[in-house]
């Protein structure tokens, strides 16, 4: 197995171990109910998170996706509310828009050679300080299309509940592994990230390819957005503040290289996943203080990124010899 | 037949210069052509003028007898020509399969499709008598490897013309005699090479033609069987060997007390081992082509690349130069060869870069005054005559023998026994070079010693008590009292190797 995949089988071993270990404490933890919660719970970070990953693949950061994911809910909401538009039709103004808001920040960061940091911080800044001019308190959302989404699910044995959110993060995982992994799109994504000038020297189209990049984050924060209306149903502006660090932490944690160029899709599910085990085994235990999550999810990306910087060692000494 | 490539009157301006002025260059097809030149001869102008990473102001290129003018690299990789350089332009992140495809792989339904992807990757390097694992990643494969791949894959993407950079730089003698293997393959396919080389013993050994290019313009060239070495060596270095002006520098007294010492000193894989002795108030040229190992025993010796064998002592006393802050407390100075990057900080003013070195010993916990920096910089600048209107100005606005200058005041103002200059009069005007050299003869009658690197043999022979002459990265000779001339210089540099192990060259091979 080549040094490509290693941080992905660590995440996967570090998933799997922390799992056994939960499950050695607390037996109910390994139970269809559970893992569906799992999936339901974090569909939206999981969705945000494989836009993040295909950014940080390609060299850059998008920090305007928990403020977009937040716009999202009160435009949502806001439109049931106020138009008699049908939720679907809502649905794809808002994909347009936020594809659109992706694309135009992508735009911004190659024509002005601007850090992607700079431009999405100010996109961050935008989409929040909209959703607030559309309302500034909870807006709930009552419509029967929208409550027959939010309680779909198919029934596992178990009495454990897939629900439609959780299966559209996994499409979304799946769509965005086989678009990273498997088309000549992700070849390029990843040769960016390697190195820009080079990238262009071999005949990569560098700009139209970020560009792309960033809509695919604004299409991948709407979509989020959308699940995380349905599992709210509620749309508040102050909603997933700090979210956009929590995807870059699970894709980290997933083994993506942060600095581009290196990483997988499905770690990043694995990465999403791990933050969510932590959570549900401190709601298990219920003496710790929620704040554990933070400090445990803290010391994973540290080691993290030391067991990357020892494998990028060992690639670059192998290269030596 | 016409000729394959056919450049004519090629011109190249940048700001203040002609980097190409009139330049030919033809290319016949099954040929090897060596492109020769020192640094700022145009050579690697030339390259990009033909690879359309520049467009040329002026001249006309013509390929297979009709005219073209690609406008980007991928241009030129359509018309049939192709680029590796030095630094391998590929991507390690990504697989060799990946490296090799890039930009045509095979696909269906929007897919990759991965194995007939590694199966044509394999196909390519197998032509080069590669069998390596495509699938993993590039970055697990040496330099050379890389190297090889890189070049499958220009000549997969172009075909006709395969430009190679200092291809050889980081290879070791076996791997450069694989490397030439497989010039001599594409050559018998009737590909064209250009081949760019600092080590003539690679140019006698691989290339049927040579270019040799200097300050922009052609300094000759023609069959490699024809030319002998110190033609070529003449044809790079300046013909005009001219009688030299002034006064020769009157050598040091052999009793005269030793500033710097080395001994058996050196660095694999930088600079041979070497022994060095520089008394004071002495200086000592060191020649040899680019490429040769002159400024890697500069940063030897300062410590910039520490050394891992040796001794070295300072006004007698052994001295430790692992880093360059030791180096400077050994009284060493050393101005390097690149002042943009290396030397000045441009938006600084001059009074600031002049302080820089003085503030960095002291430490931040004592700061030198404001009004005796202004008193030091006004004295430096009244010293060496720093054409400048005001201490205030920054130096990135004051020429390049200025700026030379406020160098050489900041490494002064340390008081510095053992001073290292490398290429002081590069890129200055005519002018600054007498007084550049002015202020050498100065420092040397004070007691001073000196280190200086040039290319400028005349100049180094002017005021040089003694030369040191690399090649390959080790010494080959010295020269003292009257064999100081630029003559006898560039003979020492031509003079054929005694074929020894060890040196990385494939004369040989």
């Amino acid at each position: 197995m080549s040094a490509r995949f290693l941080p992905l089988l660590a995440t996967c071993a570090i998933f799997v171990a922390a799992y056994a270990l939960a499950w050695m404490q607390y037996p109910n933890i390994l139970s269809t109910r559970v893992i569906g919660n799992l999936l339901t719970d974090n569909a939206y970070l999981g969705i945000a998170a494989v836009g993040m990953t295909i950014v940080i693949l390609s060299g850059g950061i998008d920090l305007s996706i928990g403020s977009v994911i937040a716009f999202s809910g009160v435009f949502i909401a806001v439109m049931l509310r106020d138009t008699g538009l049908h939720p679907l039709a809502v649905f794809a103004l808002l994909l347009v828009l936020t594809t659109a808001f992706g694309l135009c920040m992508g735009a911004l960061i190659h024509a002005l050679e601007m850090p992607a940091f700079i431009v999405t911080l100010a996109g961050m800044f935008m989409a929040r300080g909209l959703a607030y001019v559309l309302s500034i308190d909870s807006v709930p959302i009552d419509h029967p299309f929208f409550d027959a989404l939010s309680s779909s699910y198919y029934l596992l044995p178990g009495k454990g509940r897939f629900t439609l959110i959780a299966g559209v993060m996994l499409l979304v995982v799946l769509a965005g592994s086989l678009l990273i992994h498997r088309t000549p799109f992700g070849t390029r994504v990843l040769a960016i990230g390697g190195d820009a000038r080079t990238a262009g020297l071999l005949g990569v189209p560098v700009g139209r390819t970020i560009v792309a990049v960033y809509g695919i984050s604004g299409f991948c924060a709407g979509l989020a957005g959308i699940v995380f209306a349905i599992y709210t149903s509620a749309g508040y502006s102050l909603a997933t503040v700090g979210t956009e660090l929590d995807a870059i932490a699970a894709v980290v944690i997933g083994g993506t290289l942060l600095s581009g160029g290196s990483g997988t899709v499905p770690g990043t599910l694995v990465g999403v996943l791990i933050m969510g085990l932590i959570q549900t085994y401190i709601v298990f235990d219920g003496t710790l203080s929620s704040w554990w999550t933070r400090i445990v999810i803290g010391a994973l990306l540290f080691a993290f990124i030391v067991l990357q910087k020892g494998l990028l060692r060992i690639a670059e000494g192998g290269a030596r010899g | 037949m016409t000729r394959l490539i056919e450049a004519r009157g090629l011109t190249k301006l940048f700001p203040g210069t002609r980097a190409l002025d009139g330049v030919d260059f033809d290319l016949e097809r099954g040929e090897v052509h060596a492109l020769l030149g020192e640094n700022g001869a145009g050579k690697s102008t030339l390259i990009k003028c033909l690879t359309g990473a520049y467009r040329r102001d002026g001249g006309t290129v013509a390929l297979d007898g009709a005219a073209i003018d690609p406008r980007t690299t991928a241009d030129a990789q359509r018309l049939g020509i192709g680029t590796v350089y030095q630094e391998v332009n590929l991507l390690p992140n990504l697989t060799v399969a990946e490296n090799l495809m890039l930009g045509r792989q095979p696909v269906r339904g929007g897919m990759i499709r991965g194995r007939a992807q590694s199966r044509a990757a394999r196909d390519v390097l197998s032509a080069y008598g590669l069998s390596i694992d495509v699938t993993r990643p590039l970055a697990a494969y040496s330099v050379a490897v890389q190297q090889i791949v890189a070049i499958a894959r220009a000549v997969a993407l172009s075909g006709k013309v395969l430009i190679l950079d200092e291809p050889t730089a980081s290879l070791d003698a076996r791997e450069v005699a694989g490397l030439f293997r497989i010039i001599r393959d594409l050559k018998d396919r009737g590909l064209a090479v250009v081949f760019i080389s600092h080590f003539l013993d690679q140019v006698y050994a691989i290339a049927d033609r040579v270019t040799v290019l200097r300050n922009g313009r052609n300094a000759g060239g023609g069959r490699t069987a024809d030319l002998d070495r110190l033609a070529l060596v003449q044809m790079m270095l300046g013909h005009e060997l001219h009688a030299v002006e002034g006064t020769r520098a009157r050598p040091v007294a052999p009793d005269a007390p030793v500033a710097a010492a080395f001994n058996g000193f050196g660095k694999r894989g930088a600079v041979e081992l070497f022994s060095l002795t520089v008394r004071r108030g002495e200086a000592v040229g060191l020649a040899g082509l680019l490429g040769s190992g002159r400024t890697e025993t500069a940063e030897t010796i300062f410590g910039i690349t520490p050394h891992d064998s040796g001794t070295a002592q300072a006004a007698g006393r052994p001295a430790s130069l692992r880093n360059p802050r030791e180096a400077i407390r050994a009284g060493f100075g050393f101005c390097p060869e690149d002042r943009k990057t290396d030397g000045i900080v441009g938006e600084l003013t001059v009074r600031e870069n002049i302080l820089l070195a003085l503030q960095a010993g002291r430490g931040w916990s004592r700061p030198v005054a404001r009004a005796e920096q202004g008193r030091i910089a006004a004295d430096y600048i009244r010293r060496l005559d720093i054409r400048t209107p005001s201490a205030e100005k920054p130096v990135g606005q004051l020429s390049g023998g200025n700026q030379q200058k406020v160098i050489l005041a900041r490494w002064l103002l340390m008081n510095p026994d053992f001073l290292i200059l490398d290429e002081p009069t590069r890129g200055i005007d005519v002018g600054a070079h007498a007084e550049i050299i002015r202020v050498i003869e100065e420092l040397c009658a004070q007691g001073m010693s000196l280190l200086v690197i040039s290319s400028e043999l005349e100049e180094l022979s002017t005021y040089a008590h003694r030369v040191i002459v690399l090649r390959d990265r080790a010494q080959v000779a010295e020269l003292v009292g009257e064999d100081v001339a630029a003559e006898r210089i560039v003979q020492a540099i031509a003079a054929t190797p005694a074929p020894a192990p060890g040196h990385a060259t494939a004369g040989a091979a």
